[in-house]
């Protein structure tokens, strides 16, 4: 099985094929609806705002190279403050399409990963800089919560817990790829036919 | 304690609510576990569903949440008469919080006008909580948690529906629940179970698609043309091929379930709450023998 750590480079990225089972290393972030929409609206379509730099300037470096997780987790305060993951699926994807492509590209995003699958502008978008989409399996929170080794920071944490976004260190995090950097989507070949197999059942 | 009315079961529902969370219903793990052997060896489904194995032996083994969204807490209470409904929904809005706090529960309330996250899983009409009195004399809660990502795929039809050919009657229901499925792919957290309502107005539709998720998968229901058409959809939704998480394979659904109720002669819906993988359902019966409190999560 095919094993990547953050930061990724164009040619792992590249290599990589729909249908493909990988295991994530290293620093990811998690972002979900609130984030998504506060990095389009405050900070790429307008310049950081002043009490926000350390937290734009830190996301520039983490995201270069590397990949955004769609999870609201459920997350645990230890007695000495740090954080722990209890349960971290993934959440649907496809809310995220209106700001996917921007955010890839300002940021040289080389992966996205979530559940659902995305439109036709994120997968120009992984076509472009290259980057792709992993499928992670949906529900199994506690078992992608196991592969959360630390909790590295936390911006953004007035979204609420499931909308903040975590910086969080994984290793052997099991995704799918089912959006490719070559334009496969594994979601259109399924809807396609399921769509045909529809059409004669209803017909 | 003598009396059902002087008990308070906060308890017992903190017990239930990490019960729905952790601890997926047996009927589902098998269900899941079936359908593991029947996908093609080593294909994306396979995988899928054993790591959905896997991931619901852990969540029972650490007592953490089978997934991170634990839905929308959906409480079914049955209470013999002289029981205060309005303390028991004290109790139940108590242990929901004090359940987030426990981490069984994420933080799900929030706040439609300022976006605030309540924190607590208490909010307005947050959890949902229906009373239903009974002539037994002991209490009897279902709980369902209904995550968002499969109920934004859940749906409503208005029959007649001219593009899929679908008229009043079972046929024009077969059609609009294939078009459902369809129409999920893999948004929903497949495998799933359908709970399907055929009549009513458009609030008590949905709310009757989502009682149907409380039965369970070996449940046959009574009326004979419904349990036909259940098993029809069951064995043509699979047909489609969408597949675990919507990789492609033989296991779309786990079980479709279909409730009717009267409509009004202008009105046809069909409603279909469509629940994912993780059907969190639990129950207890809480009974007084003997003059102490009894209380059964079988």
């Amino acid at each position: 099985m095919n094993k990547l750590t953050t930061p990724i480079s164009d040619e792992e990225i590249r290599s990589l094929s729909v249908g493909d089972s990988v295991l994530l290393n290293g620093v990811i972030v998690t972002g979900r609806d609130a984030a998504h929409k506060f990095m389009v609206e405050h900070i790429i379509n307008a310049p950081c705002p002043e009490e926000e730099l350390v937290f734009c300037a830190d996301l520039e470096q983490l995201l270069d190279g590397g990949i955004i997780y769609h999870c609201g987790p459920v997350v645990k305060q230890n007695e000495d403050g740090s954080y722990s993951f209890v349960a971290a699926g993934p959440t649907t994807s496809i809310r995220e399409e209106v700001y996917q492509p921007t955010v890839i590209s300002h940021f040289n995003l080389k992966g996205v990963i979530g559940k659902g699958g995305m439109g036709q502008n994120t997968l120009k978008a992984c076509e472009n800089q290259p980057a792709v989409y992993f499928h992670a399996i949906g529900g199994a929170a506690t078992l992608i919560a196991q592969s959360v080794k630390e909790v590295v920071k936390v911006y953004k944490l007035e979204f609420g817990v499931p909308e903040a976004m975590w910086v969080i260190r994984v290793e052997d995090f099991p995704v799918v790829v089912t959006m490719d950097s070559h334009s496969n989507s594994l979601h259109d070949q399924v809807f396609e036919a399921s769509k045909e197999k529809l059409s004669s059942l209803i017909k | 304690m003598t009396n059902l009315n002087q008990i308070d079961l906060t308890d017992q529902f903190i017990e239930l609510v990490r019960q729905a969370a952790t601890n997926l219903p047996r009927d589902m793990e098998n269900a899941l576990s079936k359908a593991k052997e029947n996908e093609d060896h080593g294909s994306a489904a396979d995988g899928a569903l054993g790591t959905i194995l896997l991931n619901v032996n852990m969540a029972r083994e650490h007592s953490t949440p089978i997934c991170q969204d634990t839905g929308t807490p959906i409480f079914e209470v049955y209470y013999p008469l002289g029981v205060s409904t309005r303390a028991l929904a004290d109790q139940i809005r108590q242990a929901v919080s004090v359940s987030t706090e426990n981490s069984y529960l994420r933080p799900n309330a929030v706040d439609s006008l300022t976006g605030k996250n309540s924190g607590n899983n208490v909010g307005e009409d947050f959890p949902t909580i229906h009373f239903h009195e009974w002539d037994e004399n002991q209490i009897h809660v279902d709980l369902l948690l209904k995550g968002g990502g499969c109920e934004n795929v859940s749906t409503q039809y208005k029959l007649p529906d001219g593009n899929l050919g679908a008229g009043r009657d079972l046929e024009g229901v077969r059609r609009v629940v294939l078009d459902a499925v369809h129409q999920a792919q893999g948004r929903g957290c497949g495998p799933a179970v359908l709970g399907v309502a055929i009549g009513g107005d458009r609030g008590s539709s949905y709310l009757k698609s989502k009682q149907q998720l409380f039965r369970e998968l070996e449940d046959e229901n009574e009326n004979e043309e419904l349990a036909a058409l259940e098993n029809q959809i069951y064995e043509e939704a699979n047909e489609l091929g969408i597949g675990p998480m919507g990789f492609g394979g033989k296991t779309t659904v786990l079980g479709v379930k279909i409730g009717a109720q009267h409509r009004l002669p202008a009105s046809y819906f069909v409603s279909v709450a469509y629940m994912c993988w993780a059907n969190r359902r639990a129950h207890m019966d809480v009974s007084i023998e003997n003059g102490a409190l009894e209380v059964n999560y079988e």
